[in-house]
């Protein structure tokens, strides 16, 4: 889409989730540890992330990237033992249930609920708190323009191409106002050309939100394009 | 878990370590529990009921003074003149459907999977699979019958027949009509499972493989794919062996009667009015548990001693096996079948029309609503007590699946092969052998003839079939649509209830309609948890089977037959309708 890049500044929200810190604060791991059947997947990971930062973290598939944001967004499966703190700010997430997190999460398939229209999918991720439907639906409308999707409220996700589904994927979790990004290979399954737009598009609201973002991935173009840190799995692994 | 745990246990510091009552009605309210419950609210009455099978059948009943443990009973029942035949006739037909049913079943797959005719067969098998075996048998009934449709069809012209020929089809003392009706019935659920087995497995990927290394169809299929798949259709085809040694309804229906199959002989004692038989009925139920649980054994042995033989076999490199008669005997066995059913399924709506209807006519001559508008006050009453029930034990068989594998989900464990027999338990213990016991128990705590007890006795045939057919669908769901939902704020309850379950609307109205086609085909569990107070379908259609008015007949196997049939095309429509706007969830 061609306003894909152009306007930068367009998106921020008019709205802030009620319980969300007053300002951008980082996301900060602590002694991180991850365990499997007694085999540890890394240990002692200590990780700090700033409000608009963007950390890739690289490494081979099945090394344990995706176990680890799932663990920081709480919804890793039972069996693993995780150790150490997750703080947004001041703020310990560490015990607290999935939906209190606030860590918005991003994955190579765009998950989108299929039984819902694009527009209750984006109505899905914003908070409670915006009451009426006027409200929301201004949200969802303002969202849509913003990536270039206007009048695709009333669409099935299904009829969508990939890139615009995996807009839309970004923009449900940005509507639910998260602290944190957490992307899981978000860029993997798509062409080339489409890529780069999309990991600009990204990239440009986690910088716009001030959202302390981590990324994994295998791919060194993705690592290289956030122009931030990057950290090696295998570095880590001690 | 994590090391935050020490918070968590200094805020307990203060509790005494007593037991703690709203700990345990927390317990009993949380999902935790619904495996437990589920299990007990199943297998709890199958055990009492079998114990209180048991201790009758040696000696010990109280209400008719038998207070001491004796063997007299079983001596009763092997003397009795009836036994050996009615057990020869047991076990003759039961296995023979059995094994006539999985060579069927074998040799259509092995001839025809990947081929067009093998995906048209696999959608009319849903139908024959959904309509109670007894509507089935008596739509069989009128159509083998020497005055049945065939016969009426090629009379008198090729026969020469007037009037009924004097022999016996239906009822025939060698069992062959009911044979006949169990293979109708069992085949296509044979078939079923094996190709839910072969979704699994990567069996094209195998079949392929050998067909490439010079293997005709059934050969490969034989050799590189049965050998896989066996170890998971072997409780199905326990299931079906058990069931076919101790059917009831269809025994009645089809089968010999001087002297009957077991379960038969056993049911008469039950009922004679003569109390005393009441403890040789129940031995005669343990021995038919004996029966059945003798034959599985020996089918294993026989599964160990094939395997052994069949090992050099195996891999003696012979690329065909008998390729052209397999292909051509179970195509036209299989087109047998279907027309069958379709037969039998024809003929019941044809009588239940019928006014008058000549031998050796082929059609009625006179039509009419008559049987139906004469039976509506019944119809109706019996209608709605099949509905009620199967509705209200299908639903409750789904919520309690269904909290079970949430459960799984959020503890992160899957049940293992230990539960799927213990749910594959009421499948194959013989009815007669605890149902009687579970209405004894019944009258011991009240309920008996309770609209809780035909409930509760039809969910245990219910829950496991609502389990095998919801439990791979539920456990397959990509668990990061729950957690996308829980990560953008929405609570456990509700990414359960908004995400979880409408993602699985299709395969949770399926389960529904198994569950409540399973229902509506129950007889004997009607007949001892109703107690003569309860009736459905199903029991009138039975009972009424025999007394050869087949007008009447027609209509109730007919609306026996509809009800799954409707539960089924709900089931598949309503999905389609609700997700019309939905490309990825509408099926069809």
């Amino acid at each position: 889409m061609p306003n894909d890049t152009s306007n930068t500044k367009n998106n921020i929200n008019t709205y802030h989730r009620a319980d969300a810190p007053k300002h951008p604060v980082p996301l900060h791991l602590q002694e991180f540890s991850l365990k499997l059947r007694g085999k540890s997947l890394f240990s002692g990971l200590n990780l700090n992330i700033n409000p608009g930062e963007i950390t890739t973290l690289m490494g081979p598939s099945g090394c344990g990237k995706s176990s680890l944001l799932a663990a920081i967004s709480g919804t890793l499966s039972s069996e693993f033992f995780v150790s150490g703190i997750i703080c947004l700010g001041d703020f310990d997430l560490t015990i607290l249930p999935p939906e209190q997190r606030h860590i918005g999460m991003l994955f190579q398939e765009d998950l989108l609920f299929p039984h819902m229209s694009v527009g209750e999918n984006l109505s899905f991720g914003i908070p409670f708190s915006v009451k009426g439907k006027k409200a929301r639906a201004e949200l969802i409308n303002q969202a849509l323009e913003d990536a270039g999707l206007s009048g695709f409220a009333n669409r099935d996700p299904a009829t969508l191409s990939g890139g615009q589904r995996a807009r839309i994927a970004v923009l449900r979790t940005l509507l639910s106002q998260p602290s944190a990004l957490l992307l899981d290979e978000p860029f993997s399954k798509l062409d080339v050309e489409l890529r780069e737009r999309f990991r600009a598009f990204v990239f440009r609201h986690a910088k716009a939100h001030q959202l302390p973002t981590l990324l994994v991935t295998h791919d060194p173009d993705d690592a290289q394009s956030t122009g931030g840190r990057v950290l090696k799995m295998s570095d880590l692994n001690n | 878990m994590r090391d935050q745990a020490h918070t968590k246990q200094s805020l307990n510091h203060g509790r005494t370590t007593g037991f703690l009552w709203s700990d345990a009605l927390g317990w009993l309210f949380s999902l935790r529990s619904m495996p437990v419950l589920t299990l007990l609210a199943f297998l709890g009455p199958v055990l009492a009921g079998l114990i209180s099978t048991l201790l009758p059948a040696f000696g010990y009943l109280p209400v008719i003074g038998g207070e001491e443990l004796s063997f007299k009973p079983w001596a009763e029942l092997f003397s009795h003149p009836a036994l050996p035949q009615a057990l020869f006739n047991t076990l003759t037909s039961g296995l023979a459907a059995t094994v006539i049913s999985l060579i069927l079943a074998i040799g259509f797959v092995s001839a025809w999977q990947g081929t067009k005719s093998f995906q048209r067969v696999r959608t009319i098998l849903a139908p024959i699979l959904a309509i109670p075996h007894s509507a089935l048998a008596i739509g069989l009934a009128f159509l083998i019958a020497p005055s049945g449709w065939i016969a009426r069809l090629v009379s008198p012209w090729a026969t020469g027949w007037e009037t009924p020929p004097d022999v016996a089809i239906i009822h025939d003392p060698n069992g062959l009509s009911l044979i006949l009706g169990l293979v109708i019935k069992e085949t296509p659920y044979l078939l079923l499972m094996m190709i839910a087995a072969l979704d699994q497995n990567e069996a094209n990927q195998r079949l392929c493989l050998a067909r490439t290394l010079g293997y005709k169809p059934v050969a490969a299929w034989i050799k590189a794919v049965l050998p896989v798949i066996y170890r998971q259709i072997r409780l199905p085809i326990f299931a079906v062996l058990a069931f076919s040694l101790s059917v009831v309804d269809v025994a009645l229906i089809l089968g010999p009667t001087a002297p009957p199959t077991l379960s038969i002989l056993v049911l008469r004692w039950f009922y004679d009015p003569d109390l005393s038989y009441r403890t040789l009925a129940a031995a005669g139920a343990v021995l038919q548990l004996l029966v059945v649980i003798g034959s599985i054994s020996m089918w294993r042995l026989g599964e160990v001693v094939l395997s052994n033989i069949s090992k050099q076999w195996l891999v003696n490199g012979r690329r065909d096996l008998f390729e052209g008669l397999v292909s051509a005997l179970s195509k036209w066995v299989m087109k047998l079948i279907i027309t069958a059913f379709f037969g039998s399924f024809a003929v019941i709506l044809v009588w239940s029309f019928t006014r008058r209807w000549r031998y050796p006519d082929a059609l009625p001559s006179v039509w009419s609503t008559q049987s139906w508008g004469s039976n509506l006050y019944n119809l109706f009453w019996s209608g709605g007590t099949t509905l009620a029930v199967g509705l209200a034990s299908s639903v409750i068989a789904i919520a309690l699946v269904v909290a079970c594998l949430e459960n799984e989900k959020r503890r992160g464990k899957t049940a293992g092969t230990g539960a799927l027999w213990l749910l594959y338990l009421p499948l194959m213990i013989p009815q007669v052998s605890f149902l009687f016991g579970v209405q004894i128990v019944t009258i011991r705590l009240g309920i008996d003839s309770s609209w809780l007890s035909m409930i509760w006795s039809h969910l245990l045939f219910v829950l496991p079939y609502v389990f095998l057919s919801l439990s791979d669908p539920y456990r397959c769901q990509d668990d990061r649509y729950v957690g996308i939902a829980l990560s953008l704020g929405a609570s456990p309850a509700r990414a359960f209830w908004r995400v979880r379950l409408p993602m699985l609307l299709r395969p949770l109205l399926f389960a529904l309609a198994v569950g409540f086609a399973v229902s509506v085909a129950q007889y004997l569990p009607t007949l001892f948890a109703g107690g003569g107070r309860f009736s459905t379908l199903t029991t009138e259609a039975v009972n009424m089977a025999a007394s050869g008015n087949r007008r009447v007949v027609g209509v109730y196997a007919l609306l026996q037959a509809l009800l799954p049939l409707l539960a089924f095309s709900a089931a598949l429509g309503l999905p389609a309708f609700i997700f019309r706007n939905r490309r990825s969830l509408r099926g069809i």
